[in-house]
């Protein structure tokens, strides 16, 4: 080794971010809104099975299915991506692959936030 | 990190182990979880095509009334309810309590049985709500 570096040096900036804290209550602040929104998902779905087009169409329509939807789809794709944030700290340990794993994360989350927003919208602003 | 890599023995990994069920819910607990991150990709499709039209609802109805459809559906329901209930389980313990062998045990059991139970329940009341039973 001709590294002239101390031991200290070398391992400086490559421990905790300093944000556990703050992701464990995210997580668990989010899981807690979904408990009733996931039973509230399940029972929207019994609820509909089998029905046609404009029954569904009508249902998502109402104003408080849909902020009730906006809930689900917001503390879900929050809770997933911290979730699956987890899932790849641990197993992918490789920096380049690691950093482009967490972006892939954070973009598939925001599409499918985004899109199941829009739709949400659209159908209660019935255009 | 060339020191790291050195013959020092590693801590035993999962294969050392006889499996538990506190143990096994927790890896289903995370398989769960990234099977309902995919499974978003259904509610995304879902969501669209209901406020696309009734042309792409019907492409939707066409996949979700198919076998693999209704697979996939039933395996996300479950997925759901065990995360749901693992997700439960996680609360208690973040209060300090069901830490003991007795009581962690009896949780792991009571989510797998649970759930599995509960989606037996929901898909009966699903088709009984739809007229096909």
């Amino acid at each position: 080794m001709s590294d002239m570096r101390t031991p200290l040096s070398r391992v400086r900036g490559l421990g905790s971010a300093k944000t556990g804290t703050e992701h464990f209550w995210a997580q668990r602040a989010t899981a807690f809104a979904l408990v009733p929104l996931a039973i509230f998902l399940i029972a929207s779905v019994v609820a509909l099975a089998g029905s046609d087009y404009e029954t569904v169409r009508h249902y998502a329509g109402n104003p408080l299915v849909a902020i009730a939807l906006l809930a689900l789809i917001g503390a879900g794709v929050y809770h997933m991506r911290i979730g699956m944030q987890v899932v790849i700290e641990d197993y992918v340990t490789t920096e380049g692959p690691k950093v482009l794993s967490l972006l892939a994360n954070s973009f598939f989350a925001v599409l499918v936030g985004l899109a199941c927003v829009y739709a949400v919208l659209k159908i209660g602003f019935g255009a | 990190m060339a020191e790291t890599k050195s013959a020092r023995p590693l801590s035993p990994h999962l294969q050392v182990y006889r499996p538990t069920i506190t143990m096994t819910m927790s890896i289903v607990h995370r398989i769960t979880g990234m099977a309902l991150y995919s499974g978003t990709l259904l509610l995304a499709w879902w969501l669209v095509a209901l406020a696309s039209g009734p042309e792409a609802y019907g492409w939707f109805e066409w996949f979700i009334s198919s076998i693999i459809g209704k697979l996939v559906l039933l395996g996300y329901t479950w997925a759901l309810l065990h995360h749901l209930l693992g997700g439960l389980r996680h609360f208690l313990w973040d209060t300090g309590r069901g830490f003991d062998l007795k009581t962690a045990n009896t949780l792991g059991w009571a989510s797998i049985i649970g759930s599995l139970a509960l989606t037996v329940v929901v898909w009966i009341l699903a088709f009984v709500l739809s007229g096909v039973l």
